[in-house]
């Protein structure tokens, strides 16, 4: 917290002999202050040069309404399953093979044999549905909470986009392991695409790279789900979060202004 | 200067609005052609190697790389024209199983099926067991002479008419031939109400009606 606040005025300009006297004696520093120092002197340096702490104050030291509870963790609860989706599936790529022949088998790889593999895999599987319940109940927060009303429109508009882009991620990743299910629910998946009026067979066609399900289909899925909609995930992500820090947060829907009181006192 | 009456800053000419070392009947800034050049050639670059991308994952609607493949379905005295038998062929060889499929056969019926004018009807009837609705697995009842989806419950009749259920179309059928003493089977086509034959849709895709303007024919089929 101390590294927050603003840079102190250095040694030497303001001394305990005054500003003009000679600096105090330097007192021999022990080995627990060399090294806060040098971890101070380390991030200060950092600081200076890249203004991070002007930053970060800016963004995580803000004023927050009377009233804000734990509803107002859901959309930060939602970050975070999405960044233990992002690097459980980033290990998981270390494993995988997106390949037709081979997508089940290495699959079958990471569950069975490889070193907490079961692990990872179960949290990027189950985590996909803890991510997708957390989006619908902040969701739910902001519609209830009417913090969707001016100036904040466009922010949910950017979290309805994100919403969609995030149960394309569930449709893309849901096809990977290549069991039956999961081969057969993606099947069904695409016709339901190729069900849409005009674009419909277009986009199935696009989805399975063909007019069938093909070798393709598997790395084109792959391709969607590890690089395109993430990538788009987080620049939008990071637009949500600035009209956050820019707009504020809103008070809950049963406070009344306090500027009401007020009046009524005056009165 | 900026407020000197000397100069007009509402003229087009730069001249007029007081801009150093403009040329006579010069009206863009050279600061604004250079904004407009970097602007320009920014956007060249970007879509030199956008465009291509985007042309290159969109590839596969526009283009039929699916080879026809004539599969071994048995002799043509394993079928006659009232019982369907099923046989499995291998849709897409290079996914492995998953590409594996079920289909119907049975000889075509002089009494029972329909014959389209100007298509010469094929010797075999080989019926697709992928629902029309959304591409659920269809089951044929002998008992009952029908075909049923364990999905939405779909059902098909004898010739695969669709008679009940969401299904939107007759199941699809595909193109038989008898090569070598031998029934063969190649490629998939979609048929409507009257099983006029077009080329093979999606399931779920109208061929019937104004419904049937709704879903085109793509040029990959």
């Amino acid at each position: 917290m101390k590294l927050l606040r603003p840079t102190p005025p250095r040694p030497g300009r303001n001394g305990p002999n005054g500003p003009n006297g000679p600096p105090a004696a330097p007192a021999k520093p022990g080995a627990k202050e060399m090294a806060v120092e040098g971890t101070a002197g380390v991030v200060g340096w950092l600081d200076e040069r890249t203004g991070t702490s002007t930053f970060l104050r800016f963004f995580l030291y803000r004023k927050v309404p009377k009233g804000t509870n734990w509803f107002y963790t859901l959309g930060t609860a939602t970050l975070f399953a999405f960044l233990s989706q992002a690097v459980t599936g980033v290990f998981l790529a270390m494993y995988y093979t997106p390949d037709p022949t081979r997508a089940y088998e290495s699959a079958s790889r990471i569950t069975n044999e490889v070193f907490l593999g079961e692990f990872v895999r179960g949290m990027h599987k189950w985590g996909a549905t803890v991510m997708i319940i957390l989006i619908f109940c902040h969701m739910a927060r902001v519609f209830f909470f009417g913090a969707y009303k001016y100036p904040r429109e466009l922010n949910w508009v950017i979290g309805v986009v994100l919403l969609v882009l995030v149960l394309m991620m569930g449709l893309t990743g849901y096809l990977l392991p290549f069991d039956q299910r999961s081969f057969w629910a993606t099947v069904v998946a695409v016709n339901l695409n190729a069900s849409g009026p005009i674009v419909g067979p277009y986009l199935a066609d696009f989805l399975r790279a063909g007019a069938e399900f093909g070798p393709t289909t598997i790395t084109r899925f792959y391709a969607l789900h590890m690089l395109l909609i993430p990538g788009l995930i987080i620049a939008l992500i990071g637009a949500h979060l600035y009209l956050v820090v820019k707009l504020g947060t809103t008070a809950p829907p049963w406070l009344k202004a306090e500027k009401k009181d007020l009046l009524r006192e005056e009165v | 200067m900026a407020d000197s009456p000397k100069f007009d800053k509402s003229s087009r000419y730069t001249e007029d609005r007081g801009i150093a070392g403009a040329f006579e009947g010069e009206t863009v800034t050279r600061r604004r052609l250079m904004e407009g050049t970097v602007l320009l050639a920014g956007g060249i670059a970007t879509m030199a190697f956008t465009l291509p991308a985007v042309g290159f994952s969109l590839g596969p609607v526009f283009e039929d790389t699916t080879p026809t493949r004539w599969q071994d379905v048995g002799p043509p005295g394993d079928f006659d024209d009232e019982v369907y038998v099923p046989r499995v062929i291998n849709l897409v060889p290079e996914v492995g199983d998953p590409g594996k499929t079920t289909i119907y056969v049975r000889r075509f019926n002089q009494q029972r099926d329909a014959v389209v004018e100007g298509q010469e009807p094929q010797p075999y009837v080989a019926i697709s067991t992928r629902c029309t609705h959304v591409g659920c697995p269809v089951r044929y009842v002998q008992a009952s002479e029908k075909f049923v989806c364990p999905c939405h419950g779909g059902v098909y009749g004898f010739e695969g008419q669709n008679e009940g259920g969401p299904p939107v179309r007759p199941l699809d059928r595909f193109y038989t031939r008898v090569q070598a003493g031998r029934v063969q089977v190649g490629d998939r086509f979609s048929v409507n109400s009257e099983f006029e034959r077009f080329s093979p849709r999606d399931p779920s895709n109208h061929l019937d009606g104004l419904w049937q303007y709704l879903y085109p024919a793509r040029p990959t089929t």
